[in-house]
């Protein structure tokens, strides 16, 4: 499965520039799934959907700088989207359907962060009926306006129809982002047609109304108006998100920073990723990585473990990390927030992650903060494992880049969940290089091997790891990872998808007669009674 | 103080509206936005009054008042048919268990959008008609249409009355968005796409009558099975009523065959058009878009929905009774014919369950038949030997498999190109409905008739052809 998209070749979706606007017009090709044995009928979306959406998303950041308001809207008469395609998620694996989610949420958090970080403002203009996934996207926007037809509603039916959650973001955002009463968001989520016009209002539901006549201008002048209060640059030109360079076969995946080697028999991957002075290494690095986590999870779902290492000059690091930092355009603006997704996608996913800070590695800053965003850290104490005449020694360094500008998803930084109570701005004194040693009394590491004991001990780790329950990890490892407050992202992929993850697998939506196998055939659903 | 309203006498009806106090508040609120809806909707033509059939009860002595009143005097009544004491659910998975006789919860939401959908179709016919009393051909033809008129008027009553009745709060402001809605509206339109066409002359009239409220009688008789009794009994009343608008559909047809058959013979050539009359050819392109978009109403041919609603024991199939098989239909399939890209016809199996939209239209289509044969039979004693048909119905579609293709009358699977060029060929064109419009010059006459058509055989409840069944201001 391939994560490359271009506007060139959507099959799905139409973007249209016109200076400050653009329109992300959703026209779904029924024909088009990315697995054949299904038909997308009525703007109902699958992964190749929302791979296109992803693309577009993250053009429109980089290409299209002076872009202010996006809007989301229907090719399609009458139907603005219909949500997830039901017979896809019924015929899908349990683990596709939940990484398919989780994508999902991804972009749909990162048009959220369009609006919030970068000046370019999502709104939805629902032409047509807009159906659980469908007004989920809708809700992703920062201001809805719905068709007053007397017919198109926003309704989240799941709960009422499949037995399911509206599990990408709906519930969460119902409450925490609209602030819709919880009681009526009850009625709301279990009422199958749900609910347009002025109630739709009033409820909170969506922002307004406009009868069909009046929609796109109306639509137009709020678009004009949230551009009138973005930051976006009036004349930049946009950089080209080029095709990136890649080669993989059964062993890896090789990009042009970023390696990533597979050991099917101890089920992981190690991922290197190299350092460098060429000016567009921050950005490239960011996008193959990205691309990297997106495509290991969706293709090797038994490579459980990954470890992480880096290579190259850490000098070389402080600098594009400090020129990064330091940037205030458009694009360094960019760049930074599209890396602190990528940290977000790694605290997001259902793998081991584990680093290994070796001689001639280079955990500074921006780099160190992929090894915060691991579950364990190990720093070898001691020369290179093939060199022990060499005098080099693994160090990490913490930079500004570890004290704000790359936060989780729960609001704080990598660093603040590490030491969570704690004051960490003692650490920001540092400054320096810090030796195994120092790292491990510090608490930055996990362990500090010596070289004596580092193959060795690295192996059991990563052979203990291989051998426990990947399910019981996940659930671990997701509940660890996020020290501390919970916000509206967090609730998503722990509250929402996790409950909703366990009703995928309950009798009740994926047994022979449950809700997702009988969706289509006529037949009822048969729940088991027992409340657990 | 105002006086207390004589419910019997005002809205004649068999639901004992004068001790319901919850539905005389609800039809209190109503019924002033319905004679408001009714002004500025209905009819556009002044009459001082006509000879009007008005439902009176229920019962087999006689159903029906024949008398002539204002329009706007009409009494607009509800009836349900009488109720069958032990029935019991004839289909789905409650089969065998009693009806309901209240709203079940857990069906509430499918009941009451197929009640909306029902009752948006009925003023929506309407509202399409409401220019044609100014071209009407005969007294009598405009008699039949207000007829219709009042009686789809009726049945939106009859729907509102189940909203009313039984699904509380929304279902009055369901009620009110079903006269908020209007055919063709740019902001508000008709939910069914064939609802929101245009009625624009007395041939279109006709063949919606024969095509478009014969897809009502279809839909009426499925949910004529419904579990759910009141639905139930309401429609097999109103399919009582929709007889009458078949009625004015195929005869109507007939009336036009047989004046062009008549002008063919007199002046020995099939281009009547010189002549006042309507040619063959254009009745023909009327039959194909009327019978086509009237098609597209059945919905796609497989049908999830249709299937959830025949488990649930919301909507069976046509005559569910004389149906010889289990009336679960879970376990057997059916072939569906459907278009393939490389230009042939191919057949898929499917679950019978999930193709009752087809199961319906295929009904319907062999009902269709019967006016063709009558039309035709016209023809042939008249010694012409063209034919009228029914196109293929995968031609001119814009719902199910059949939309995505090119598909000629004759069920041959063409590239767009091929089409469009022969399109005017099969479709009325601009030119077509333009000549037909100049044809309709009304005759408001006492026993005269315009020259496209010829006169009824007979009159309505054994009155004269030349009785004065309106009478104009």
């Amino acid at each position: 499965m391939s994560f490359d998209a271009h506007p060139d070749s959507y099959r799905h979706w139409k973007l249209r520039v016109e200076g400050e606007l653009a329109w992300l017009v959703l026209d779904v090709d029924e024909t088009a799934g990315i697995v054949p044995g299904y038909e997308l009928k009525l703007n109902s979306y699958d992964l190749g959907v929302d791979i296109e959406l992803y693309d577009a998303t993250q053009r429109l950041r980089f290409e299209h700088p002076r872009v202010r308001t996006v809007v989301v809207t229907s090719g399609k008469d009458r139907v603005f989207c219909a949500g997830a395609n039901i017979r896809m998620l019924a015929a899908s694996s349990h683990e596709w359907k939940v990484n398919f989610c989780k994508f999902t949420n991804e972009t749909r958090n990162g048009m959220e962060d369009a609006t919030e970080h970068s000046g370019q403002t999502y709104l939805a203009a629902v032409n047509g009926s807009c159906a659980g996934g469908g007004y989920e996207l809708a809700l992703a926007c920062d201001h809805i306006v719905l068709v007053d037809d007397n017919s198109s509603a926003v309704s989240l039916p799941e709960v009422p129809l499949l037995g399911v959650l509206p599990g990408t973001g709906g519930l969460t955002r119902l409450v925490d982002k609209r602030r819709v009463r919880k009681d009526r968001a009850d009625v709301f989520a279990t009422r199958s047609d749900g609910m347009r016009g002025k109630a739709a209002v009033q409820w909170g539901l969506v922002d307004e109304v406009v009868p069909p006549r009046r929609f796109d201008e109306v639509v137009r002048e709020r678009a004009l108006e949230a551009a009138r209060n973005s930051t976006r640059p009036q004349d930049a030109q946009g950089i080209e998100l080029t095709p990136l360079e890649r080669e993989t076969d059964d062993d890896g995946v090789r990009y042009r920073y970023v390696q990533a080697k597979y050991d099917r028999e101890l089920g992981l991957v190690k991922i290197t990723v190299h350092a460098s002075t060429d000016e567009n290494w921050p950005l490239t690095v960011t996008r193959e990585l990205d691309d990297l986590i997106l495509r290991l999870r969706t293709n090797e779902t038994e490579l459980g473990t990954w470890v992480f290492t880096t290579a190259g000059d850490p000098e070389a690091v402080l600098a594009q990390e400090h020129r990064l930092l330091t940037d205030d355009s458009w694009l360094g603006n960019e760049i930074r927030h599209f890396y602190k997704r990528v940290l977000k996608r790694l605290d997001v996913t259902s793998r081991s992650l584990i680093a290994l800070i070796e001689p001639g590695s280079c955990f500074v800053g921006m780099l160190l903060e992929l090894a915060f965003a691991c579950d364990r850290q190990y720093i070898l104490d001691g020369p290179p494992i093939d060199d022990e005449d060499s005098d080099e020694r693994a160090a990490i360094q913490l930079t500004p880049a570890n004290f704000g500008p790359f936060p989780m998803g729960n609001g704080i930084t990598r660093l603040q969940s590490r030491f969570y109570g704690e004051d960490v701005t003692r650490l920001s004194e540092l400054d320096k290089p810090v030796d195994a040693v120092e790292a491990a009394d510090l608490g930055l590491v996990t362990e500090a091997f010596d070289d004596i004991d580092w193959v060795d001990e690295i192996r059991i780790v990563l052979e203990g790891r291989a051998s426990l329950s990947p399910d019981a990890l996940t659930g671990m490892e997701a509940n660890h990872r996020f020290v501390g407050p919970e916000t509206l992202e967090t609730k998503i992929f722990a509250r929402l998808t996790a409950w909703q993850n366990w009703i995928f697998n309950r009798p009740g939506a994926s047994g022979p007669e449950g809700a997702l196998r009988r969706y289509g055939t006529g037949q009822k659903a048969v729940f088991d009674r027992k409340r657990v | 103080m105002a006086s207390p309203i004589n419910y019997d006498e005002k809205i004649p009806n068999n639901v004992d509206l004068s001790s319901d106090r919850r539905l005389q508040r609800a039809l209190e609120g109503w019924q002033p936005k319905f004679m408001n809806w009714w002004s500025e909707m209905g009819p556009t033509l002044e009459t001082h009054d006509v000879y009007l059939r008005t439902a009176v009860s229920v019962g087999r002595a006689g159903w029906a008042h024949f008398d002539h009143v204002k329009l706007d005097e009409y009494r607009w009544g509800i009836f349900l048919a009488e109720r069958e004491q032990a029935r019991t659910i004839g289909f789905g998975e409650h089969r065998g268990e009693p009806v309901w006789q209240q709203v079940p919860g857990e069906y509430r939401a499918d009941l009451q959008r197929l009640i909306v959908i029902q009752g948006d179709t009925e003023p929506a016919s309407v509202e399409q008609q409401r220019l044609l009393g100014l071209t009407a051909p005969s007294l009598y033809d405009l008699r039949n249409l207000f007829q219709v008129n009042v009686e789809e008027g009726r049945h939106l009553w009859a729907m509102v009355y189940l909203l009313h009745a039984y699904f509380g709060r929304e279902g009055r402001e369901q009620a009110e968005d079903l006269l908020l809605r209007n055919s063709g509206s740019p902001d508000s339109p008709r939910i069914l796409g064939a609802f929101n066409e245009e009625t624009a002359d007395w041939l279109a009239f006709y063949m919606f009558t024969y095509f478009t409220d014969r897809d009502g009688k279809y839909q009426l008789g499925t949910l004529k099975e419904s579990a759910f009794d009141p639905l139930s009994r309401t429609c097999e009343f109103m399919l009582k009523e929709e007889a009458h608008h078949m009625f004015v559909g195929t005869t109507g047809v007939d009336r036009v065959v047989a004046r062009t058959a008549e002008l063919i013979r007199e002046h020995d050539t099939f281009d009547i058009a010189p002549h006042g009359g309507i040619p063959l050819e254009i009745i023909q392109k009327y039959i194909n878009f009327h019978y086509t978009v009237s098609l597209d109403l059945f919905g796609s041919e497989t049908s999830t929905n249709a299937a959830n609603y025949y488990t649930a024991g919301l909507k069976g199939r046509w005559q569910e009774g004389r149906r010889k098989d289990d009336h679960k239909l879970t376990d057997t399939g059916s072939m569906l014919e459907t278009p393939r890209a490389d230009g042939t016809w191919g057949g898929d199996e499917l679950s019978t369950i999930l193709m009752l939209n087809v199961d319906l239209r295929n009904e319907y289509i062999a009902d269709c038949e019967h006016g063709v044969t009558r039309w035709n039979r016209i023809l042939a004693e008249a010694g012409i030997d063209r034919r009228l048909k029914l196109p293929h119905p995968g031609f001119n579609r814009g719902v199910g498999v059949n939309s995505a293709f090119h598909i000629s009358p004759d069920g041959e699977i063409l590239d767009e190109a091929t089409w469009t060029r022969a399109r005017d060929k099969w479709l009325p064109t601009g030119q077509d409905l333009a000549f037909v419009q100049s044809l309709m010059r009304p005759v408001h006459e006492r026993g005269k008739i315009a020259s496209w058509v010829a006169p009824p055989t007979n009159g309505i409840n054994g009155k004269p052809f030349e009785y004065e069944y309106v009478h104009l201001p």
